[in-house]
């Protein structure tokens, strides 16, 4: 809502300045958005009138003109604009007048003729953004010598206010002065209310089909109205300074109303209906052009006003382009109507509209206003456009209107809630001054009637959200809350996702925080297998379908940085994943990290080369060792299609699939343009936080056996498997198993690799003798033999 | 026996000029060794009259002696150069940086969300997550946003079918617990939004962080007393000037806008408050009755109040960083900068 301040002030008139009345309605929940001169800044111009123009001499589009400008004196100026006429009332920038833009007024000679001042336009006096088409006229009872600034109450600013959706109170002058009222607790000086009485008997019959959604509709028939008369100064600049424009009389006369009362208003070129008005749903097919030339089809769940041939207008949203009012209209009828709001609510919104009356519906208009605002926009009608007044016409179903509302309010309740012991006469004189009618109800309790522009107000809450601010959110007591200290159990081996986010920072990795939605493409590159939801309206293609990976993420920020020319780049990020179509839905939480670069930062004794898979997975070990259970997780080589397959491990918990680990595929390096190796990981984070409980074993005191082994395999066998066999054919006193070389090169078969293994056996209770570990060590020999034709290294 | 003080003037020279351990040793082996010349001496003492012998023997001795500690006390110098020649050549640069990798560091917004969450779980509170796609139900019904409400107008909605959407705020968590757990609750819940929006002051998807206290004995002034020691808390100023503004949300009431005093111009107006002196951080109120009546909660014996903030907007004006789509760019020059 957005009005002029000296428009509010005719209404209520606080002794406050500009900022001060703007921030007092901010702080009672009307957030005041702007405040700003409703002119630019400029000075030294007049009303003047046009007494003489001739053709300037030399110049075909210049006349000379003489204007007297009240200083009793006429002055001779030159002016390009084409509409200046001997005559006319306009503004006039003297001679030392500045205009907006520091742009000053001095004598010249223009073409050899001179020149003492500026006839303006609205454009070069800051009252319209774009170019004027020529200059201003003012009307002609302007007086001339009068300073124009003060003559426009240019001297003056609209307020802006943000009003959130409960208060569709506040969508009007009168609203906004009611408001302002209440808080200074000031009476309103509204315009005069008249009613007309009829001149003539015509009535244009209003049939309601859906009196539960339209319970109340207002017509008049007014005769002979004169739409070339011009819409006045005054009404133009308040339509302006509320940020609407003018457009012919009788339209700014309906949305004059609307601004200053909160009704909206239609007006139909009477001459364009045909036999009567039916307010009724749309029906299948029927299809309706809009004011602003759009057509649209409209739907069966839609309130329409039609007459017997054709819709008119959608109800409470916007009006057909061809019943309007136009240069040709004589006789008008005009239409004020309850809507409710949930006849209006989503249905602007579904045919991507939103109006000022869709607005206003939505929100509620008080049913009060319907007649009121005929009778309003008749009163300017016929001041402005002359015409003769019909009856006014009533369609009302009262068993549809709301309801007067009654809500209970307990002062033991407002205690409770706002921890303060309001005054019965306060709680009462608050209320009263907010229109509500309120009766006392028993001991502590109060019955309070809702006035009907009230819509928000319905239950207890709502009434002490009232009290509480008009008595001011700022006045009320401040309390810490107490609670009883209840201990939560805390399990010891769960890992807070805190602790593994530092892992990764101390592992030198950087968290990234990307987009849940991605592109689809870079989606079906890196989790080509993957189902994702597609969202239905996304903000662009490109971030369109719900991520089923972190990979695409990770990957994306990898090119910005490598972009931007950061080369080492690591990177972790937490959050969700979504994966399955929208029924079978899982939204799992994962962490995952992208390694590439340089193994070491840049520096004076750095090592130069490149990351490779174990530093990736060096990196995820430390992660996984973070809840003290690594052995619990096992990496089996495995294929990913937007991983290289021979780079490649599924990551297992407890033998249950928990992510991935892998260098990104070369085909898919390529298609993203990446020249750097890449590697990535993801694994989910409900297996991440599991931990292990210690469990102490006793330390013994016999000695350690140390074996160190080296045998030579096939380059195939993976060392996984070599070990697990090792570790069962160790015996049960086997402390330690270590894998501390793994060899290819001279000496060594080629196709076949060297790995060399440390064992370490110690007995709790006794010292182990040497023919009890050569045994194990055969039977390990024998075993690996057996399953992997390992061989011990000569 | 004459040339004796020869031989110690000759081995005391020897001595002097021997340059390493190893050379003195070689001085030592040639007079005091075994087959050196000072024992042979001694050796010697049986070939002299028995009456010079004690006095022969002692002045030998004495030599030996003397040569001895001269040698100690030289072997010592030199093993004094030695260490100190070694100390020298080992001295390194020790400004050179250390070696090893460089530490990461966590994104702004979960640096802010963590400060929040310990600030809260500090005093009690619990942190609660949920699904972020969520349903109509969880993300309006419940929460007193019944279809067409204007105030579905307020968030634009991503959607996935006609029931199925991005959650626009954290506040379903707060249904979610609401429905599962007893009061008295106390929690604050984490965690990404989204609404379709894309401009210069906002992205598609954001964090979010929100509080509910449900208990018997709860007030707006308990609210109140919350969020001035919380904001307090967070900009780690005791003086933090803080106003509430009555506001609108469907599931509060009385709701309330929270404004502090800019943290930028510490109230004097910039561009960042917009001249007003005033920011606006969060939005809170008491729970709507209808909220808890949704999530199966006795309104008439319990109260609660619930606020909300978003993290991003924090971490600005914590950390002075001026656009919000920086946050979601992962460029490593700015991400660097929080570590």
């Amino acid at each position: 809502m957005k009005f002029s301040e000296q428009w509010l002030r005719e209404w209520v008139s606080p002794e406050l300045t500009t900022q001060a009345l703007a921030d007092q309605i901010t702080m009672a929940g009307l957030e005041v958005d702007a405040v700003e001169p409703v002119a630019s800044a400029f000075r030294g111009v007049v009303v003047a009138e046009v007494v003489d123009k001739t053709p300037h001499p030399d110049a075909d589009k210049l006349n000379v003109c003489r204007v007297d400008d009240g200083s009793g004196e006429e002055v001779q100026v030159v002016c390009g604009a084409a509409n200046v006429a001997v005559g006319q009332k306009v503004p006039f920038a003297r001679v030392g007048a500045v205009l907006p833009g520091d742009f000053k007024i001095k004598k010249a000679k223009l073409r050899g003729v001179e020149s003492r001042g500026m006839i303006c336009s609205a454009s070069e006096l800051g009252l319209e953004e774009e170019t004027s088409a020529g200059i201003l006229e003012l009307p002609l009872e302007a007086p001339a010598g009068k300073d124009f600034r003060e003559w426009m109450n240019l001297d003056d600013h609209t307020i802006e206010v943000d009003l959130t959706p409960n208060r569709g109170d506040c969508l009007s002058l009168k609203g906004m002065a009611r408001e302002v009222g209440v808080l200074n607790r000031l009476p309103l000086s509204p315009p005069e209310a008249v009613e007309h009485a009829s001149v003539h008997d015509d009535v244009f019959p209003v049939h309601i089909e859906s009196p539960e959604r339209c319970p109340r509709y207002v017509g008049r028939v007014v005769r002979n109205v004169d739409v070339s008369a011009p819409t006045p100064l005054w009404m133009v600049e308040r339509l302006r300074r509320s940020g609407v424009r003018s457009i012919d009389p009788v339209v700014d006369i309906t949305n004059y109303v609307m601004l200053e009362l909160g009704q909206p208003m239609h007006a139909f070129d009477l001459a364009n209906l045909s036999e009567g008005i039916v307010v009724r749903p749309a029906h299948e097919g029927e299809t309706l052009v809009l004011l602003d030339g759009q057509s649209i089809a409209l739907r069966e769940d839609t309130l329409i006003i039609a007459d017997r041939d054709k819709p008119l207008a959608i109800a409470g949203v916007m009006g057909g382009e061809h019943s309007g009012v136009g240069p040709s209209t004589r006789d008008v009828f005009l239409e004020s109507a309850f809507f409710t709001p949930l006849a209006v609510a989503g249905l602007a919104r579904s045919y991507g509209l939103h109006t000022d009356a869709s607005h206003r519906f939505e929100r509620g208009v008080d049913p009060a206003l319907t007649r009121q605002a005929v009778e309003r926009a008749t009163t300017l009608l016929l001041e402005i456009t002359g015409g003769e007044p019909g009856p006014l016409s009533e369609t009302a179903s009262p068993d549809y209107l709301p309801v007067e509302r009654q809500v209970q309010l307990r002062a033991a309740r407002i205690e409770q809630c706002l921890n303060l012991a309001l005054p019965g006469e306060e709680v009462v004189e608050i209320l009263e001054r907010l229109g509500m009618r309120v009766v006392v109800d028993g001991e502590g309790s109060w019955l309070v009637t809702v006035p009907s522009w009230r819509f928000d107000v319905a239950i207890e809450e709502d009434l002490i959200e009232e009290l509480a601010r008009i008595h001011g959110y700022n006045r009320l007591p401040v309390r810490r809350p107490s609670a009883r200290l209840g201990l939560r159990a805390d399990g010891e081996s769960l890992q807070p996702l805190a602790r593994l986010r530092r892992q990764m920072v101390a592992r030198g990795y950087q968290e990234a925080i990307s987009y849940s939605f991605v592109a689809p493409d870079l989606q079906a590159l890196l989790a080509p297998d993957s189902v994702a939801p597609q969202l239905a309206n996304p903000i662009s293609s490109d971030m369109s379908v719900m991520r089923a990976s972190l990979f695409p993420g990770l990957v994306k920020a990898l090119m910005h940085n490598l972009n931007r020319q950061q080369q080492r780049v690591r990177l972790f990020e937490t959050g969700l994943v979504f994966r399955g179509e929208l029924d079978a839905l899982e939204q799992i939480p994962m962490l995952g990290g992208l390694l590439c670069g340089t193994r070491d930062p840049e520096g004076w004794s750095a090592r130069r080369e490149s990351v490779d898979f174990f530093d990736l997975k060096g990196d995820l070990e430390s992660l996984l060792a973070v809840g003290g259970d690594l052995s619990a997780w096992r990496f089996e080589p495995s294929e990913h299609p937007a991983l290289h397959p021979g780079q490649t491990a599924r990551i297992y918990r407890h033998e249950v699939p928990a992510g991935w680990i892998g260098a990104l595929h070369p085909a898919v390096r390529a298609e993203l343009g990446l020249r750097a190796d890449a590697f990535l990981f993801e694994v989910r984070l409900d297996a991440l936080t599991q931990g292990r409980l210690p469990a102490f074993t006793p330390l013994s005191r016999y000695p350690e056996v140390r074996r160190d082994l080296a045998l030579v395999v096939e380059e195939g066998v993976s060392v996984q498997a070599l070990l697990d066999t090792l570790r069962e054919k160790s015996g049960e006193w086997l402390t330690d198993l270590r894998l501390f070389d793994v060899y290819q090169g001279a000496g060594v078969e080629k196709g076949r690799k060297s790995v060399a293994l440390g064992l370490t056996w110690q007995h709790p209770s006794r010292t182990l003798n040497d023919d009890e570990i050569n045994q194990l060590v055969d039977g390990i020999i024998a075993e690996s033999g057996q399953r992997f034709g390992a061989e011990l290294r000569g | 026996m004459e040339h004796l003080p020869n031989l110690v003037a000759e081995a005391r020279a020897a001595i002097a000029a021997a340059d390493g351990v190893a050379s003195l040793d070689e001085v030592r082996v040639r007079y005091l060794g075994k087959k050196g010349e000072i024992t042979a001496l001694l050796k010697g003492l049986g070939k002299l009259a028995p009456e010079e012998r004690p006095q022969a023997g002692e002045r030998i001795n004495q030599a030996k002696q003397q040569l001895s500690s001269e040698l100690e006390s030289r072997k010592h110098e030199l093993e004094q150069e030695a260490l100190q020649a070694r100390l020298a050549a080992e001295r390194l640069d020790v400004t050179l940086p250390g070696r090893g990798q460089v530490n990461g560091g966590l994104h702004p917004v979960t640096r802010t969300l963590e400060r929040i969450e310990g600030l809260f779980t500090r005093i009690g509170y619990d942190v609660a997550v949920g699904p972020e796609i969520e349903d109509d139900y969880h993300n309006f019904e419940a929460l007193n946003i019944p279809a067409h409400h204007p105030a579905r107008g307020m968030a634009d909605t991503f959607y996935f079918d006609a029931t199925r959407l991005l959650r626009t705020h954290t506040s379903p968590v707060q249904v979610r617990t609401m429905k599962s757990q007893e009061p008295p609750i106390r929690i604050v819940c984490p965690g990404r939004v989204y609404r379709s929006d894309s401009d210069l002051t906002h992205t598609p998807m954001f964090h979010q962080i929100e509080g509910l206290l449900v208990d018997e004995d709860v007030s707006f002034a308990d609210l109140k007393g919350t969020i001035e020691d919380f904001l307090k808390a967070f900009f780690e100023r005791d003086e933090l000037s803080v106003r509430f503004r009555p506001s609108y949300f469907p599931f509060t009431e009385p709701s309330a806008e929270v404004d502090i005093q800019c943290v930028m111009c510490n109230g004097e107006g910039c561009r960042v408050c917009s001249h007003s002196g005033w920011l606006e951080v969060m939005g809170c109120g008491m729970v709507h009755p209808e909220v808890f009546r949704h999530s199966g909660i006795d309104a008439e014996r319990y109260k609660g109040f619930a606020f909300g903030m978003g993290a991003e907007r924090l971490a600005m004006l914590r950390y002075g960083v001026n656009d919000l789509r920086l946050f979601f760019e992962n460029d490593l020059r700015f991400l660097r900068q929080f570590a």
